[in-house]
Parts: structure tokens; C-alpha cells; sequence
């Protein structure tokens, strides 16, 4: 157990040392009323506000995505409502220079790293427009299969670095993901390999039903990086500014050849896994308890109110502003056509084989029939 | 064989020519990068890459942690990324803990981003047995790769072909398994035409002409379908042996024009027998061709079991000349 210091260690230098507290100490900038706790940690205003202005954004999607998916126009959807810090903050440090491998909880990391509305809708409304990613940028489309993006991440980093480019690669995980193979083999490739990678692994406390106490004997998650000898940094995933610190320091070590880090981000899914799912079957309201009072909109909310750099006047205008944008996006998603039974067979190689042919004209035959 | 095969030639085994080959992509062009185990200071544990780290440099040759699925996952990245990753997995018995990253990505970039990006990876390893290799060294998993939607799969026969074959798959924009028969390594030596050539993908090749039988084989059954051609001629049987080199894409052309000359089929793989690729191109003959057919389709394979590690039966599980000839004889007889 540590001894309480008067100055705390810098995680960024100390690494996974300076987090021998199984209690779960981490790094702050910000208390959960919006307090300051670690002022040199801060971002300047405009970062702050852009952050903020971010986490408003992916928060409305969230929210939004409800209501479509309960009037059916929305296809299954994983909610990430009360992790905004954990993936903007994150995302938010990159950029699209840079390469981002999100899971299916990340559109809220996608979103804030670039990902159009209309596509990330499409993407959820199960439409092609969903995956055909924008040519600039560097993002992949959600990965289903869990930890499987992880060894992609190094590979894409360490192309980055064989082609002479200072580009970095950041991979997203859960609690759950990081039990697997591919997680570990990522982490302990990038050490050896000297990738320049930014792993986030955000610990919410659920793995569909099983909590992390069950996935894992482990309590720290970011100790994980000592097996592989990089550094290992834990974060208050509630609070943007401490991800967005800790992660853009993580860029920057990549960038300057410094090799990978793992950050453990702390955050809680109060959301169900997906819209389909029924957590009352796990858990109950007790196991949610004091997690609202962590909420990081509401947070840097706060914070931005109290220091003057925000009036309820500019964040009133700010939510029409996020709405009105939100329903021009779902005006053009709901404009992409539909698939055609042919696309089936489409983008399986650059030149069709014989059989994918057959299998085109077959499909085409049975449309006109 | 393209028409710009140089006409110089050099006397190789199998495990030479793919050497060659990788030296020549290497040299050709800077986004080929080779790794996987044991394959840069000690040049691979077949030698298919010896030397190479010490000409290209340990960043465009090198080893890496032991870890299949890493190897083929961080491959993966390095693809999206514009290298061209040429990744060794030892053997092909020990693909399977890359089974989740093969199946789950390998095939699937170009129609999950639409063609926003492609792979154009190239995964290569050992496969298949008649060497007595220990336990696990000598599967014969290439059915679960052409199973695999959109993932070329690669088998030689020759050293030549090998050579340019494997040069077409580093050229291909898409992902190709690429299986190297352990047997035909250093048994096969002959002339290998010097300097860059390809092979075309999705072409096979006519071993020998007959009117009688077609026999239907790839990699390191090639040899064994051979030897009973052999054996069935000097009884006056014409078989023609077609050496199929690549199961996708497959060039049914080839297959179906045999047939429909000799109306009589033996199908030889060494992998077990249910639902191996033998059993794909049994149902293709028998949608395409069955009206040719003089007697019922024979498959000479495997066992529904895995290969046995016993050095003195191990050859009765992997199919022989003998075998090969007793079904030519089945068809013949029918």
C-alpha cells in the first residue's frame, strides 16, 4: 500500500510504479465536482471547450440512438452513455494522421476522432455506407470479434515506423477483451517490436454480465503492461481532461520512438450491453451506486462554468447546436439507399474469381426473376 | 509461365526457389516485409529464408515474439498500413491459434470497408507429412482456408512453379495462404528459370496427358499421382494428371474439359477425408460434368483422424502410389 505523499508521482514517468495502490488510486485532474485537483494537468481553454464540446456530441448520439433503435431505426446498438470522457478524451489526442482501431462500445471514440454522423448511423443501421470508412481517415470499422484489433494496432503502427512517418496507432479494449490471447500477444509484440502504440483499455466494470472482479483476480488493469515491459497508466476514466492528458503524453512518447503504453481508463457502464440486453438479470441499483455523481459531462460541465470559460447561455446554444447537426446527419443517413442482393459478393477480391462471377450473375438472375 | 520468364535457368530444390523468390520481392519492392519465427538470424527452421536478414536488414527481415496469432494479426496491421506482409507460420499444423485472426480478418477487409482498404498479405507455411515429423508437424488444413470467404489459397508442386507462384501471391492485392508441401522441400530438384517471374493464380497445370482418367491433385500428392500414371500406363490406362496449384481461385476449366475427355475422376489430397477441398471438387464434377461421367467419382484421401505421429504406419494415412493406382484401376474396372 502507498503512503500518502504530499506530491504525487507523475504516472507518465514513474510508470506502472507509481501505481502500487490495489485501492485504485489514479490520476485526477478533476474531482467529481468539478474541482481541480492537478491544475498543471489541465489542457488549455480552447482544448477544454473543444473536449467538452466533443463529449456533448457523442452524449447526444447515445441518447439519440435510443430513441431511433425503440422506433426501429436503429439496429442493435452498444451504449457507451457516462464513458464519454474515457473515449473522447482519448480519441481526442490523435490525429487523422493517426490510426484508430475501435470496438463496437467506441462510436463515441469514432465520433470525436472524425467518423462522419451519417456514416456511424449507417454503420448501426447495418448499410454499407456504414463501412466504407473516409478515405482520410485512418479508422477501421468497429471490430466485433473481441482483442482481435489489438495485434492489428501494432502492425499498422509498426508500418508506420518502417515507412519513416511519426504516426501512431491506438487500439481500444474493455475489462473483458484484456482476458484474452490476442491482448497480451499485442501488448508483448509492441514491447518487443517497439511499436508505437497508445492501448486503452477502458475498465467498466462489465463484461455483458460478468464484472471485473469475476473476469479477473487483478484489480489494477494498467499493471497489466509490467509483463511486457512498457508503462502502465491508470486513469480516472470520468474525467476528460486526466484522459486527455495522460493519452496525448502517450502520443507523444509513441511519436518520439518512446514504444507503446497501456492506459487503464476507470469509467462504469451504466448502459445496458447493447439496446437488446437487460442488466436487471446482473446487477442491480446498488452496483450503479455513486457512478451518476462521477458523470463527465456534468464534471467538466462544472469545472467550465465555475472558471467562467462557459455561460448557461453558450451551452444552451451549444445543445441546439449538437441537435440540429445530429438531425442534418440523420436526413442524410436516412437517404442512403439500400443494399442490392449483388452487393453480396462485392469487395471480396480486387479481381473476382470465376466462382464469385457465377455467384453474381446467379444473384443478379433471381433480382430480375 | 509468363512470356517474360527469362530463359536462363539454375538447378534448385523447392526450398531454394522460394528462397529466391523472397529475395526477389525483397529486392523488387521495399514494402515486402518478412517475419515470423526463427525466420530472420537463423533463416527459418526449413531454410526458406536463409540469408535474407543479413542482405535486406533485420527492419525488413525479422523474428518475431512466438505467437501465431500476433504474427497473423500484426500482419494484418501492417497491411492496412501499405506493407506488403509476407508472414512465415513454422507449420502449418501450428496455424491454429491464428485461426480467429485468419477467419475473422484475414478475408474480410476489402468487403467490410467496402474496398476502402484491402490486405494484401501473404501467410506462408509447411504443411503436410512423409517426412516423420513429430506430432501436430504434418496437417494438411488447406480446406478450412478455401472455406474461408476471401482468402486465396497456394500449393506448389515444383520448384519453378513455387518460384513464380509465390511471386504472384506477393503481387496479389489480396490475402494469400500459400501451403509449401515439407516432402517436396529438397526431394524435387529441377531447372528453375533465374530472375522474376510469375505463375498466374487460378490456372492448373497438365502433368501428363491421358484419355482415360483424370486425376485431380495438388502439392505433395502431385508426385504420388505421378508414380501411379506411371504404373497405370504401363497396364495401356492414359491418365491425366492435373496438378491444380491453386484451390481458389480454382480453375474448374481445366478440371471439367479433362473430364469431359475421360469421364472417369480420382481425387488425391492427404487430408482427412470429410469435408476436405477433394469433396468440393467431387460436387463440382458431379454438378457440372455428371452427364460425361463412366463411373462414380473416387477420392483417394486421409482419415477421419488426426495424422498419425507413428513413423511406421504413417504412410498407410497419407495416400501412396499404390492406393492411387488401386483407385485408377476402380474406375477403370467400373
Amino acid at each position: 500500500m502507498s503512503q500518502p505523499q504530499t506530491t504525487p508521482p507523475d504516472p507518465l514517468t514513474a510508470g506502472a510504479a507509481a501505481y502500487e495502490d490495489a485501492q485504485g488510486e489514479m490520476f485526477q485532474t478533476l474531482a467529481p465536482d468539478g474541482s481541480v485537483i492537478r491544475p498543471e494537468a489541465l489542457p488549455d481553454v480552447p482544448t477544454r471547450l473543444h473536449l467538452y464540446r466533443q463529449m456533448r456530441r457523442v452524449r447526444h448520439f447515445d441518447e439519440r440512438a435510443w430513441v431511433l433503435y425503440r422506433t426501429g431505426r436503429m439496429g442493435v446498438f452498444p451504449p457507451y452513455g457516462g464513458m464519454e470522457a474515457s473515449q473522447v478524451g482519448t480519441a481526442a489526442a490523435l490525429t487523422h494522421d493517426d490510426w484508430l482501431f475501435p470496438t463496437y462500445r467506441d462510436t463515441g471514440a469514432a465520433l470525436a476522432y472524425g467518423l462522419p454522423i451519417p456514416q456511424t448511423l449507417a454503420y448501426w443501421r447495418t448499410s454499407p455506407h456504414g463501412w466504407a470508412m473516409p478515405q482520410d481517415l485512418k479508422i477501421l470499422p468497429f471490430y466485433i470479434p473481441i482483442a482481435t484489433q489489438y495485434p492489428h494496432a501494432v502492425g499498422a503502427a509498426l508500418a508506420e515506423r518502417r515507412r519513416g512517418t511519426a504516426n501512431v496507432a491506438m487500439a481500444y479494449i474493455g475489462d473483458g477483451g484484456s482476458s484474452e490471447g490476442d491482448f497480451h500477444e499485442a501488448l508483448n509484440f509492441a514491447g518487443a517490436l517497439d511499436a508505437p502504440c497508445v492501448f486503452i483499455l477502458q475498465n467498466n466494470g462489465w463484461a455483458i454480465s460478468v464484472p471485473t472482479r469475476t473476469q479477473t483476480r487483478a484489480t489494477n488493469l494498467s499493471r497489466r503492461a509490467d509483463g511486457y515491459g512498457i508503462p502502465g497508466v491508470r486513469v480516472d476514466g470520468n474525467d476528460v481532461l486526466a484522459t486527455y492528458h495522460v493519452t496525448a503524453e502517450a502520443v507523444r512518447r509513441a511519436r518520439a520512438g518512446e514504444g507503446p503504453t497501456l492506459i487503464e481508463t476507470v469509467t462504469y457502464r451504466i448502459k445496458p450491453h447493447t439496446l437488446a440486453d437487460d442488466p436487471s438479470r446482473y446487477r442491480t441499483d446498488a452496483d450503479n451506486l455513486g457512478w451518476d455523481a462521477k458523470d463527465p459531462v456534468t464534471r467538466l460541465r462544472a469545472h467550465l462554468l465555475a472558471e467562467g470559460h462557459l455561460t448557461e447561455e453558450e451551452d444552451t446554444a451549444l445543445t441546439r447546436e449538437i441537435e440540429a447537426e445530429f438531425e442534418a446527419a440523420l436526413a442524410v443517413a436516412d437517404a442512403f439507399p439500400e443494399p442490392t442482393p449483388a452487393e453480396i459478393v462485392d469487395h471480396v477480391f480486387a479481381e473476382p474469381t470465376p466462382q464469385l462471377r457465377r455467384q453474381r450473375a446467379q444473384l443478379l438472375a433471381e433480382e430480375q426473376a | 509461365m509468363t512470356a517474360t520468364a527469362p530463359s536462363k535457368t539454375k538447378t534448385m530444390t523447392m526450398v531454394a526457389a522460394i528462397n529466391d523468390a523472397l529475395a526477389l520481392a525483397l529486392e523488387r519492392d521495399p514494402a515486402v516485409h518478412i517475419f515470423g519465427e526463427d525466420v530472420g538470424v537463423m533463416g527459418g527452421v526449413f531454410r526458406a529464408t536463409d540469408g535474407l536478414q543479413t542482405r535486406f536488414g533485420a527492419e525488413r527481415v525479422f523474428d518475431t515474439p512466438l505467437a501465431e496469432a500476433g504474427i497473423v494479426g500484426m500482419g494484418v496491421g501492417m497491411g492496412l498500413a501499405g506493407l506488403k506482409p509476407v508472414a512465415e507460420i513454422q507449420f502449418a499444423g501450428f496455424l491454429y491459434p491464428a485461426l480467429d485472426q485468419i477467419l475473422s480478418h484475414l478475408g474480410r477487409y476489402r468487403h467490410r470497408t467496402r474496398s476502402r482498404y484491402h490486405l494484401p498479405m501473404v501467410v506462408r507455411a509447411p504443411y503436410g507429412g512423409g517426412v516423420h515429423t513429430p506430432e501436430q508437424h504434418a496437417d494438411s488444413p488447406e480446406a478450412i482456408l478455401a472455406h474461408t470467404p476471401g482468402v486465396k489459397v497456394v500449393i506448389p508442386s515444383t520448384p519453378a512453379d513455387a518460384k513464380g507462384l509465390l511471386l504472384a501471391a506477393i503481387e496479389d492485392p489480396d490475402p494469400v495462404f500459400f501451403f509449401e508441401a515439407i516432402k517436396l522441400y529438397r526431394s524435387v530438384k529441377e531447372e528453375v528459370p533465374e530472375g522474376y517471374y510469375t505463375v498466374p493464380l487460378g490456372k492448373a497445370r497438365v502433368v501428363t496427358e491421358g484419355d482415360d482418367v483424370t486425376v485431380i491433385c495438388y502439392g505433395g500428392m502431385v508426385e504420388v499421382a505421378q508414380k501411379a500414371a506411371e504404373a497405370a500406363r504401363a497396364h495401356g490406362i492414359g491418365v491425366e494428371v492435373i496438378d491444380l496449384r491453386t484451390l481458389v481461385p480454382l480453375d474448374t476449366d481445366t478440371i471439367l474439359a479433362s473430364v469431359q475427355k475421360t469421364g472417369r475422376v480420382v481425387i488425391v489430397t492427404e487430408a482427412p477425408r470429410t469435408g476436405g477441398f477433394h469433396s468440393e471438387i467431387s460436387a463440382t464434377v458431379a454438378e457440372e460434368a455428371i452427364e460425361f461421367l463412366r463411373s462414380p467419382i473416387v477420392r483417394v484421401t486421409g482419415f477421419d483422424a488426426p495424422y498419425p505421429p507413428f513413423t511406421s504406419i504413417e504412410d498407410v494415412y497419407r495416400p501412396n502410389p499404390v492406393r492411387v493406382a488401386r483407385a485408377i484401376r476402380q474406375v477403370m474396372a467400373y
